[in-house]
This record gives structure tokens, sequence and C-alpha cells, in this order.
């Protein structure tokens, strides 16, 4: 259960940002959440709800949008949706294979007043 | 009113965990960060690991538990520095943690660091803590099945240890298919069978752990 770090990484960057841009109130966070993460996002949504009580976060609306697992063949150039696990090239089956998406864990932006 | 942020969660723990990375290796120490669940032979492993080494590899150990002192206790025993982390229920280290308790150790008369972060397949993967791998340990009686359920850990390691084979024929546990799993899920990893009853494979073990060292203070010194 490492949800509750995590909903705090988020909440400093919400706040911080929030500051920053002098925003009084946080109504809505858009997160971007890679399949190939451990976070379970109702653990996350509930983690964030209690950690950003009395804060100027309170009571937004988390909104998580799943990055799919993408690989690229760095030998056939061939790119593919990573099914179960799987990191060889599917139509060359090389193992030289960058993952293009699938590992974010990021805040891409809030909205406020 | 919206505002871009796209700032990754982890980027407050990933700068520390660079800190730490930066000072240890100021200080020419390798540093491994061991990972597995409780139980499957992170304390053995290490044990093993001192008594080979002991007298060539100059080394200290970070311990990682949720509440007692236990392994920190059987490291001890064999006669280097230890530091606990007792995260107080936490599920895994983070760098902020590793970063605490660096000053109680003696950097400039170290060659190694392992990390022994807490008993558990998931939440460690996705925390740096300042290393130069992860080492994922997997003991044959958690079942072959493991590395496609938790694949995180098995992915972010650069060595997979499969644990406890001496138990190998009381047991069901699919080599081959376990093999696969790790191959497909993480190609570039290196693949070791140990037995810390036996013996069998720590020799592997220690080889590859000496010649990171020796690559990595060879590297310092161009």
């Amino acid at each position: 259960m490492h949800e509750m770090a995590i909903a705090q990484g988020i909440l400093n960057i919400v706040l911080n940002t929030a500051i920053e841009n002098q925003v009084g109130k946080v109504t809505n966070i858009k997160l971007l959440i890679g399949q190939m993460t451990q976070i379970e996002p109702e653990s996350l949504k509930f983690g964030f709800a209690a950690l950003s009580m009395g804060s100027i976060a309170e009571g937004a609306s988390v909104e998580i949008t799943i990055v799919p697992l993408v690989g690229q063949c760095n030998s056939c150039r061939q790119k593919f949706a990573v099914e179960r696990y799987c990191f060889l090239c599917p139509n060359c089956n090389s193992a030289n294979v960058t993952v293009l998406s699938g590992r974010e864990l990021a805040v891409e932006y809030l909205e406020g007043e | 009113m919206q505002i871009q942020v796209m700032t990754n969660i982890l980027d407050e723990n990933d700068k520390i965990a660079t800190q730490v990375h930066e000072r240890l290796s100021a200080a020419d120490i390798f540093i491994v960060n061991l990972m597995g669940s409780p139980g499957c032979g992170k304390t053995s492993l290490l044990e093993n690991t001192i008594v080979a080494l002991k007298n060539e590899i100059s080394m200290a150990v970070i311990e990682g538990d949720l509440f007692t002192a236990k392994d920190a206790e059987r490291i001890k025993q064999h006669g280097v520095p230890v530091v606990q982390i007792n995260t107080g229920g936490g599920c895994h280290l983070d760098a902020n943690m590793v970063n605490n308790v660096l000053d109680s150790l003696d950097l400039e008369a170290l060659d190694l660091i392992v990390i022994e972060n807490v008993g558990n397949l998931v939440c460690p993967a996705e925390f740096n803590i300042g290393e130069d791998v992860k080492v994922t340990l997997l003991s044959i009686t958690e079942g072959e099945d493991k590395p496609l359920k938790y694949p995180l850990i098995f992915k972010q390691a650069s060595v997979v240890i499969l644990n406890k084979i001496d138990l190998l024929p009381y047991t069901n546990f699919d080599m081959q298919a376990a093999v696969a799993d790790i191959t497909s899920i993480n190609p570039d990893a290196v693949l070791l069978q140990v037995s810390c009853q036996s013996g069998i494979g720590l020799p592997q073990w220690c080889g590859w752990l000496k010649e990171q060292i020796r690559m990595k203070q060879t590297r310092s010194m161009e």
C-alpha cells in the first residue's frame, strides 16, 4: 500500500503549483498513470482525499488516465502493445526493446479558481 | 482556470535518490538495492555474501524493516557495519530514509553498501533509493507464477536470483516456465540459481558482485 506515499507526492505538486499560480481553490486534478505501475486508482483517490483535508485541494476531483504499455523494437522499429509483460518484439523476437509508455506517474494538469 | 503541470510524482524522491547515488559514488561505493518477499532469503543471501567476501570487500548493510532489528542483529554477528531503518509499518524504503542514515557509516572505508529493502514484491519496485542496481530475489517455494503477477520488480532488476533451489525436488516449481517468464519480462537481467543452504550458485553471485564493484572503481579512476 504505497498509494499513500504517491498521494502525498501528488498533494505536494498540486499545492506548490496552485500557490505559484495564485489558485485559491483546486477543483480538479488530472493524473497520468502508466499501465505498468502498481497503483490502485481507488486507493490513490482515497489517500488523496484524506491527505488533502483542510488544504485548498480538499474536495478536488481526481481524474486518472491509464497510459497503455507500449514498446518499440530497436531492431525492426516495430511499435507494439506489450501483452502479458513480454518485452520481446512480437515481429522479430528481438530483446532490444525500448518502453515508450506505460511507466508514467505524473500530474498532467490541475483546474482551480 | 487550467494549469498544465506535467510533473513526475516521484520527482522529489528521485532527486534525493540522485543525491544519495552521487554522494556514495564519490566515495567509490557500489550500491545494491536488494528486494524480494518476506522469507525469500534476502538476509540469508547477505550473510553468505558477507562470509564469502569479507576479506576482499569492505561492505556495510542498511536494513529496512517494518518494526524490528532482527535482520540487523543477524548481520552484526558477521562483523560488518549495519544500520537499521524502521519504516514503522511503511511497505518500502524511500530515498529520504536512506539519505538520513548515511552519516552513520564511514563511507571512505567502504566498497559496497547493500540495502535490504522491506520484504514486499510490490511497493519497493517503484522507489529508487540511490542504488546502482536492483537485485530481485525469488525463492522457488513462492511459485513460478510470481514474475507475471509482480512484473515490475522483475523488470527493474539487473539481477534476478532464484533462491532455495535445493528444495526443487520437494516442490512443483516449474523452472522452465519461471525462466521463460523472467526472460520475457526482462531480457537483460542476469539470472542466477542459488541455494544459501547448499551454497550452489553463490560463487557466481559473489563473482558478479565483485566484478561490478571493480568496474565502478575502474570507471571512477578514468
